[in-house]
């Protein structure tokens, strides 16, 4: 197994284990979702209609509920002095944690989501589009934040900032997420079109993420 | 001159210090001549009336609000690339300056709006992409504000700024598939503008005295940077002594 590797499986099992927060997410999730109806009312056609919004939304907060200790414990420790100097280049380093967090964090939220979308009046067609696109849009959701959670562990005391710095930055994939749910429910859009332009939303956070996470690190702990 | 001997910041305060009034003097014709053009010489608008006016406030902030990001973006590559003294100077004062006219762009938007649309607030893509524009440069002037070593939060904001530079565009084109009611562009199109000289030359003349105004505003704010950054290391020395 290479460093790559260990590092993957580290940052899995620090998040399931005592202090991680591999389930705060979804619960986070269950909770926001649940708190929605009580503000519109329990109006099922209404639920139904802005359900993938809603989920949309909650798992774009749930998914940043974590961020901040991404890096954050890592460099109390000095792991992260250990990451920045080894040999293996700092953006797949970077690259992993961020995949050992979407596992732990993004995954169980897709995994939720047939759940959730029963209390949402979601028939099966709407649900399976919501967790697809989830499936695809939170691993975009997890890299973006990957860049706020680097420069907030450099600022030292980003918690607060983190959601400012990237929420904006989210917004297409929300965008695209949620449209692409929609086009498959009511259309007209085939669901295809948006579905394709988050997969390509997806893959350029996968190369902007890392690559710009990496650079703050290193410019920020030098 | 090459960028490079603006580098040392003694020579930057010294020409600057030469060139500001003039500077000032300059903004100050061009507002004079823009907004006389505007308000005497360009013909109210036969369904909009005086409203359209408004436009040559409205659309100089909004390529100027867009335009200084751009400046941000350089500068945050003079930070990064060339560790340029001078260009995370720039890029913390363009920002403040570039979130107020982008706030001016909104505001003359909505004041706009609310007689020819009946709305203040519409979700239509272009104002949607302006406001976020706003939020993002709110987000960087947050993170300023964050650390007190101005060399450490440049670097963070300008990787910020660079990330900003790249996803603004997909923002655009997401808002622009999300909804779109705004007229499309109408001044830099491939046939030739379609507005009319009288309204044009007034607004490329307001357009002038806006960007005059930047560059006086972002000089004068990039000296007080430097000087306040100069009492700050002084003030640092001072308590190391101590």
């Amino acid at each position: 197994m290479g460093p790559l590797g260990a590092l993957l499986l580290r940052d899995m099992r620090l998040s399931l284990r005592v202090g991680g927060g591999a389930l705060m997410g979804v619960l986070f999730f269950l909770i926001v979702v649940t708190m929605i109806p009580f503000a519109l009312g329990p109006d099922l056609a209404l639920l139904q209609r802005i359900g993938p919004a809603i989920l949309w939304l909650g798992a774009l907060l749930a998914s940043l509920l974590a961020l901040d200790r991404l890096f954050a414990a890592d460099h109390e420790d000095g792991s992260l002095d250990l990451i920045l100097m080894g040999r293996t280049p700092l953006e797949l380093a970077v690259l992993a944690k961020a995949l050992a967090h979407w596992i732990t964090t993004g995954l169980p939220l897709v995994v939720a989501t047939p759940v959730l979308g029963l209390f949402l009046n979601l028939d099966l067609t709407a649900v399976g589009a919501v967790a697809l696109t989830l499936a695809v849009g939170t691993p975009a959701l997890t890299l973006i934040g990957l860049i706020g959670a680097a420069l907030a562990v450099v600022l030292r005391r980003g918690g607060l900032l983190l959601p400012v710095l990237v929420l904006p930055l989210t917004i297409p994939v929300l965008i695209f997420g949620v449209s692409a749910s929609n086009a498959a429910i009511v259309g007209p859009v085939p669901f295809g079109t948006p579905f394709l332009v988050l997969c390509a939303l997806t893959l350029m956070s996968l190369v902007v993420g890392p690559l710009a996470a990496a650079a703050a690190l290193r410019q920020g702990l030098d | 001159m090459p960028l490079i001997d603006l580098a040392n910041p003694t020579r930057f305060l010294a020409l600057t210090q030469r060139l500001l009034p003039g500077l000032a003097v300059a903004t100050a014709l061009a507002f004079a001549a823009g907004l006389y053009l505007a308000w005497f010489v360009a013909p109210d608008d036969y369904q909009q009336g005086a409203t359209v006016k408004i436009m040559f406030v409205h659309v100089p902030a909004a390529w100027l609000g867009m335009g200084i990001w751009a400046l941000m973006s350089l500068s945050a590559l003079g930070t990064l690339v060339w560790r340029h003294p001078l260009a995370d100077v720039a890029a913390k004062t363009a920002a403040p300056i570039g979130a107020a006219l982008t706030f001016v762009c909104l505001v003359t938007g909505a004041l706009w709006g609310r007689p020819m649309w009946g709305t203040y607030w519409v979700w239509d893509a272009r104002l949607t992409s302006v406001l976020v524009l706003f939020l993002m440069y709110l987000g960087v002037l947050a993170l300023w504000r964050t650390v007190e070593d101005p060399a450490r939060a440049g670097r963070a904001a300008a990787i910020l700024t660079l990330v900003g530079a790249v996803n603004l565009p997909i923002i655009k084109f997401s808002v622009d598939w999300w909804n779109t009611l705004h007229q499309p562009a109408s001044v830099l199109r491939l046939d030739g503008p379609a507005l009319h000289s009288s309204i044009m030359t007034p607004l490329l003349v307001m357009a002038l005295a806006f960007a005059l105004l930047f560059v006086t505003l972002h000089v004068s704010a990039m000296r007080n940077e430097i000087m306040r950054r100069r009492v700050r290391t002084l003030r640092l020395m001072q308590a190391g002594a101590a």
